[in-house]
């Protein structure tokens, strides 16, 4: 969580009233200041506004915006979560069938005291980091790479943890020619075959099949201003109403929320967020999730391989909505 | 006039007797290969599974005709016949999800994109789940998902192998997640019908894309295709648009998927039905010696 202090913030389209009005306070203090005019009761009235201006704002936002703060370029990825909550961790490399992918990443760690395996996409800090990382689009070995780790959990009996972070898997021609259908189907079906537990979190973007190649688990968590969705809202756009432009439109329609997919009955916990979203308190943002994480694989604990293997499927088993008649 | 010219004739809309040749047309006794343009006695295609004698294109084939191709007269039991999709996100885009529903369960006479059941193939029962391309693109939501889930379910109860006719364009983008989260219950299905040491065989046929693929659709313990067909993770247009280049030819060609190890065998559809009984008599428990 090394954000540097003195870095401009990057501010989303919606934050720019919140910008002004603290510039403006920032404006009459130095006023103040340099007339020797004592301001602070004005000041403390114009803050505790800002304070619940910032409320307002993130406690009302639509789903195109809960995107925007998903796809924050500060928002903490999969390596700053694991390198907070871990009291050691070794990075891991390799599907073992000749590729690296760095766009998914995973590992042994340490989290209070107990031994896990961690993966999760991983998306870029910067541009040059995230060309790198293809910005958490992962291919077909990083999906085989995070099986692999997966079943080395099984293997060593550790928990499996595992962070959702990525626009979808990578839509490439080496995509396509290294099976990256096969890959994440393999992964979906063998996920029910674990006996440790296993925890997903939404800490970012869910997309898709990329989001569910690594999140078939016992428990589905999901940071308050994250988003999980069967395709991108400007796919979707494209495809259903033939314009890319009503993006927002299908982001409200496609229920991509976490309280949406709470109604749904297909996420389990909503993690929240400070004010202003994780970007804007990674260290608090990264306590929310260890917490939320130690325990949730507290009441997973007392399972036994075979319950854990039931329960989950029973957990995927029950989601759908139609109806049935008699006739 | 040579005999190649004879046949080229025969192949042009333009040849000599036309105006009775589309007399028959409208009376369905011929029918145009889409592919290769020759005409063929209409009974004659049925008779070949609808694939063209002349060229092999696969004319596709529905939920009925498939049935009638692959199971024994009078052994098809269909099962789970009376799930109805809904519209649990009050889904709306150029029009509401629920007159799509209406206007396509009206027009193909089916309550979703796939039907399930029990039948025999020569004589050797199987479950058989057969998707319906007509029906919005064969797309997967939660009935989808739900009748493949049961009829897998079911199998593994009755020891019977699961084969499922694949035809999709993924995910159905109208149930939201709910639909995603199909990919993962029918992987959970088909983990337990493969831990009781089943076979799965799905068939993919044009076109079987996006979370079909991704999920069912490639996890057979043999995985057949019909010849030429589209079979992929993502769109072809997605592709280009993000490489902003051409695609190689005959990408995500059944061909394409065979050559590079994804696909067991590309059989043709006039062979299916024997090449899929073939496979269930080779996986069936010999019978122990007394």
């Amino acid at each position: 969580m090394n954000t540097p202090v003195n870095r401009k913030p990057i501010l989303l389209d919606f934050e720019k009233p919140l910008a002004e009005l603290e510039e403006r306070i920032s404006q009459i203090q130095e006023l103040a200041d340099e007339n020797d005019v004592d301001v602070s009761e004005q000041i403390h009235q114009l803050e505790a506004r800002a304070v619940q201006l910032r409320q307002e704002i993130f406690h009302s936002l639509s789903p195109s915006q809960r995107i925007q703060v998903a796809r924050h370029p500060r928002r903490p990825s999969t390596m700053d979560y694991i390198q907070a909550i871990s009291d050691e961790w070794l990075e891991l490399h390799g599907d073992r069938r000749g590729f690296d992918d760095p766009a998914l990443i995973g590992g042994v760690a340490r989290l209070n005291g107990r031994p896990v395996v961690m993966l999760g996409h991983q998306k870029g800090r910067d541009t040059k980091d995230n060309v790198a990382r293809n910005f958490g689009m992962a291919s077909p070995g990083g999906y085989r790479k995070a099986m692999r780790l997966m079943e080395h959990a099984h293997q060593f009996r550790m928990p499996i943890l595992t962070f959702i972070d990525t626009p979808g898997a990578w839509a490439g021609v080496d995509a396509e020619k290294f099976g990256q259908g096969e890959a994440i189907a393999y992964n979906l079906r063998a996920m029910f075959s674990l006996d440790v537990p296993i925890i997903a979190t939404v800490i970012g973007e869910g997309g898709s099949g990329g989001a569910l190649g690594i999140g078939v688990g016992d428990r589905l968590l999901m940071f308050e201003h994250s988003v999980y969705t069967v395709a991108s809202p400007e796919a979707c756009a494209s495809i259903l109403w033939k314009d890319a432009g009503k993006a927002s439109q299908a982001a409200e329609a496609l229920k991509i929320t976490a309280m949406d997919l709470k109604k749904l009955e297909i996420l389990d916990e909503i993690l929240p967020e400070p004010v202003g979203g994780a970007h804007a308190d990674p260290v608090k943002t990264a306590t929310i999730l260890k917490e939320g994480l130690l325990r949730n694989l507290s009441d997973l604990d007392p399972l036994t391989p075979q319950e854990l293997r039931r329960h989950r499927y029973e957990k995927f088993r029950r989601i759908g909505v139609f109806v049935e008649s008699d006739v | 006039m040579s005999l190649f010219d004879w046949f080229d004739n025969r192949r042009k809309p333009g040849s000599p007797n036309r105006e009775s040749r589309e007399r028959e047309i409208a009376d369905g006794l011929w029918t145009k290969c889409p592919a290769c343009g020759v005409m063929i006695y209409t009974k004659d295609l049925r008779a070949n599974a609808k694939v063209c004698p002349e060229c092999n294109h696969h004319i596709p084939v529905y939920t009925q005709e498939r049935i009638q191709q692959l199971i024994d007269l009078d052994t098809w039991l269909p099962i789970n016949q009376t799930l109805r999709p809904t519209d649990p996100l009050g889904f709306r885009d150029r029009k509401p999800y629920r007159d799509r529903l209406r206007e396509i369960q009206e027009k193909t006479g089916l309550a979703d994109a796939v039907q399930t059941g029990v039948g025999e193939m020569e004589g050797l029962a199987a479950a058989l789940g057969i998707m319906d391309f007509r029906f919005m693109g064969g797309s997967m939501g939660s009935v989808v998902g739900e009748k493949l889930t049961r009829l897998i379910e079911h199998a593994t109860q009755n020891q019977l192998p699961v084969i499922i006719i694949c035809a999709s364009g993924g995910a159905r983008m109208q149930e939201g997640m709910l639909s995603l989260m199909q990919m993962a219950k029918i992987s959970g299905a088909l983990e337990q019908h493969r831990q009781s040491h089943l076979l799965y065989i799905p068939v993919l046929t044009h076109p079987t894309t996006g979370g079909v693929t991704a999920s069912f659709a490639m996890l057979g313990d043999i995985i057949l295709a019909e010849p030429k067909c589209t079979i992929g993770f993502a769109g072809k247009r997605v592709i280009e648009q993000t490489l902003r280049e051409k695609l190689p030819d005959g990408f995500q060609s059944a061909e394409y998927l065979l050559s590079h190890g994804f696909v067991d065998a590309i059989v043709s559809r006039p062979q299916l039905k024997a090449t899929l009984a073939q496979l269930i008599r080779l996986h069936s428990p010999q019978p122990t010696a007394p």
